[in-house]
């Protein structure tokens, strides 16, 4: 109950000066405000493009072969197939072509692929069907059209069972995939995918240049790694023409440096809240200082040490948190404008990060408030009443 | 009851000491009406800090209603100044942000009193000094006698044994001083005691006991007369 009034009372001599109180605040609010901002949009770009990989694939390895010294034939990576450490192995070839249909034309990338290649991106159909084992093992002239090259080319209906001619050739579209997300890096929204040896045909390009495996768990995609890497080697002698990428090793990496990117923004974004409190300790002493004669009348009817320094710790505190609120609220409102402008990422405030700020201004106020609430309650009554 | 034996109070004042009050031995019952008078650096205001509180003696012994009040720590001189005394200053000592109910309620609040309690307190403190119409009006908002009337208000809430007046016509014209003087009358006649210190002669003469004090030193007292 003692305490309400004490709240009471710093509340109002908060308000009593309110263009000081505000000053005061402003570095805490800066504070807050940077460390928030900063560090959600860290969080924010980091979870984006954590997804966009993950997406993509964050338990896969890719490979692609850049070396044309030697090739790799399809019947070759029959060895792989049978690891026991790869669920599934998607060899693929792609080039850039013109695609024609009726009077419609667009450039595109013409992907050969097998059956794989849709179950190892988790590929999904608007309609129709993926390419088979038959259609490659047939050469049959059939494709699967990615959702952007499907409006295009048909902008007035299901183009499944039409043709698309490509480098002279009509392929009969069996299937039509679902328009993807565009951020993710290589949206499959503008391909056309044909089968791998119809591809290899068109662009007389024997050698698979790509290929995707997926494994059980972290623990077997990494012998994938190692087997394939000896496999590779067996094959091409020299290191430079091939790449092997484990994206979630990249994931993992990112993470690691996201973090700390996080910490180390935060980190100068905390020397800010570190200034303004010690703004608010310069102010609270100050304020101590000018109601000194006002310490002295409380102390003469009767206020303990204790209840002098409550009030002024309030007030600290008060106003830090007042800081913090406001700076929070600035920074949600900058990142709904920032929403509103970059559409590629979508930037949140976790509630661990508003929490954590919250808590830390609460903390530079009761910090940086306890000296000058000390100064002002050790004051003795007689010398406080004399002041003047 | 207030008891005062060989009080000494020594400032040293570079080389030199100063003895601000040497051997003050003083006895206030209750109910009187003590009028402490003596010019000014005769050690008088020494005396009234002491009495209330504020200050502590160097030596002797001081007792209120029986409690020694040398040996209190600085925890029981807060509650002792809150429940035992009422000070009325002469520059009425209000807080100026505060309206006067505020002001009237806030050593009430230091009690830790329940709101309810406060409520009827520091009206009934405000009726007795005739200021239930401008309770909720801020200092800068009341004339000087009425400011000290909402200081006297203050003092009374606590329902002290003692009311500490220092010079409390001091700063205010011969109209409102009068009305204080009737109201420090009214507050002794409903059985108040009452301290009250002055340089003047005329002030002093309407208490029932005169203590003139010169250098640090008791030089008169007409005596205990709790009567009036």
């Amino acid at each position: 109950m003692k305490l309400r009034q004490s709240i009471k009372m710093a509340i109002s001599a908060v308000f009593s000066n309110k263009m000081r109180s505000f000053l005061t605040m402003l570095g805490i609010i800066i504070g807050v405000l940077s460390v928030t901002l900063l560090i959600s949009i860290v969080q924010s770009g980091t979870g984006t493009i954590t997804d966009a990989m993950s997406t993509l694939g964050g338990d896969q390895i890719t490979v692609s072969i850049t070396g044309n010294q030697k090739r790799l034939l399809y019947y070759e990576l029959d060895s792989l197939k049978s690891n026991e450490n790869i669920t599934a192995l998607a060899p693929y070839i792609s080039g850039r072509s013109t695609a024609k249909a009726g009077n419609h034309s667009k450039e595109v990338n013409i992907y050969g692929v097998t059956k794989e290649y849709f179950s190892i991106n988790n590929l999904k159909l608007t309609n129709g069907r993926f390419l088979s084992e038959l259609d490659r093992e047939y050469s049959l002239q059939v494709c699967v059209i990615g959702a952007e090259v499907a409006k295009e080319l048909f902008p007035y209906g299901d183009g499944v069972n039409q043709t698309i001619r490509i480098q002279g050739k009509d392929f009969r579209i069996v299937g039509i995939l679902e328009e993807e997300d565009e951020y993710a890096m290589n949206s499959n929204n503008q391909r056309i995918f044909i089968p791998l040896t119809n591809a290899q045909r068109i662009f007389q390009q024997m050698g698979i240049t790509n290929l995707v495996l997926t494994s059980e768990n972290k623990t077997t995609l990494k012998r994938a790694q190692s087997d394939l890497a000896d496999f590779l080697k067996a094959k091409f002698t020299e290191k430079d023409s091939y790449t092997i990428i484990n994206m979630s090793e990249i994931m993992d990496m990112m993470g690691t440096v996201m973090n700390t990117l996080s910490l180390m923004l935060g980190g100068i974004a905390g020397i800010s809240l570190l200034v303004g409190g010690i703004g608010i300790m310069n102010i609270m002493l100050v304020s101590v200082t000018e109601r000194t004669r006002e310490i002295g009348i409380r102390k003469a009817i009767g206020a303990q040490r204790s209840d002098i320094t409550i009030q002024f710790m309030i007030e600290s505190i008060f106003i830090s948190l007042m800081g913090g609120m406001i700076g929070m609220l600035l920074s949600i409102v900058i990142l709904h404008v920032l929403n509103l402008f970059v559409t590629e990422v979508h930037f949140v405030i976790s509630p661990s990060v508003a929490l954590l700020a919250l808590s830390f201004s609460i903390a530079v106020g009761l910090i940086f408030g306890i000296y000058p609430a000390n100064k002002a309650a050790r004051l003795k009554p007689i010398n406080a009443l004399r002041y003047e | 009851m207030i008891e005062l034996k060989n009080i000494r109070k020594i400032y040293q004042v570079g080389e030199e000491e100063v003895r601000a009050l040497d051997g003050v031995t003083l006895t206030v019952e209750d109910h009187e009406f003590v009028a402490i008078y003596g010019m000014s650096g005769s050690g008088k205001s020494t005396l009234m800090n002491i009495i209330g509180c504020l200050d502590t003696a160097d030596e002797g012994s001081y007792f209120i209603d029986g409690q020694n009040v040398m040996d209190l720590s600085e925890h029981s001189l807060a509650v002792m100044r809150n429940k035992k005394i009422g000070f009325i200053f002469q520059q009425f000592n209000l807080l100026p942000k505060l309206t006067a109910y505020e002001n009237v309620e806030l050593p009430l609040i230091y009690q830790g009193l329940p709101a309810r309690e406060r409520k009827t307190r520091v009206e009934e403190s405000l009726r007795k000094v005739g200021l239930e119409n401008r309770m909720y009006h801020r200092p800068n908002q009341l004339s000087g006698g009425q400011q000290q009337r909402v200081a006297v208000a203050r003092a009374l809430a606590t329902h002290p044994s003692l009311i500490l007046a220092d010079e409390p016509t001091g700063n205010l014209d011969s109209k409102s001083s009068r009305d204080i003087m009737n109201l420090i009358h009214d507050l002794h006649k409903q059985g108040n005691t009452i301290m009250l210190i002055t340089h003047d002669h005329s002030i002093a003469a309407e208490a029932g006991r005169q203590i003139r004090i010169m250098d640090g030193k008791i030089v008169s007292d007409t005596g205990s007369n709790p009567a009036v």
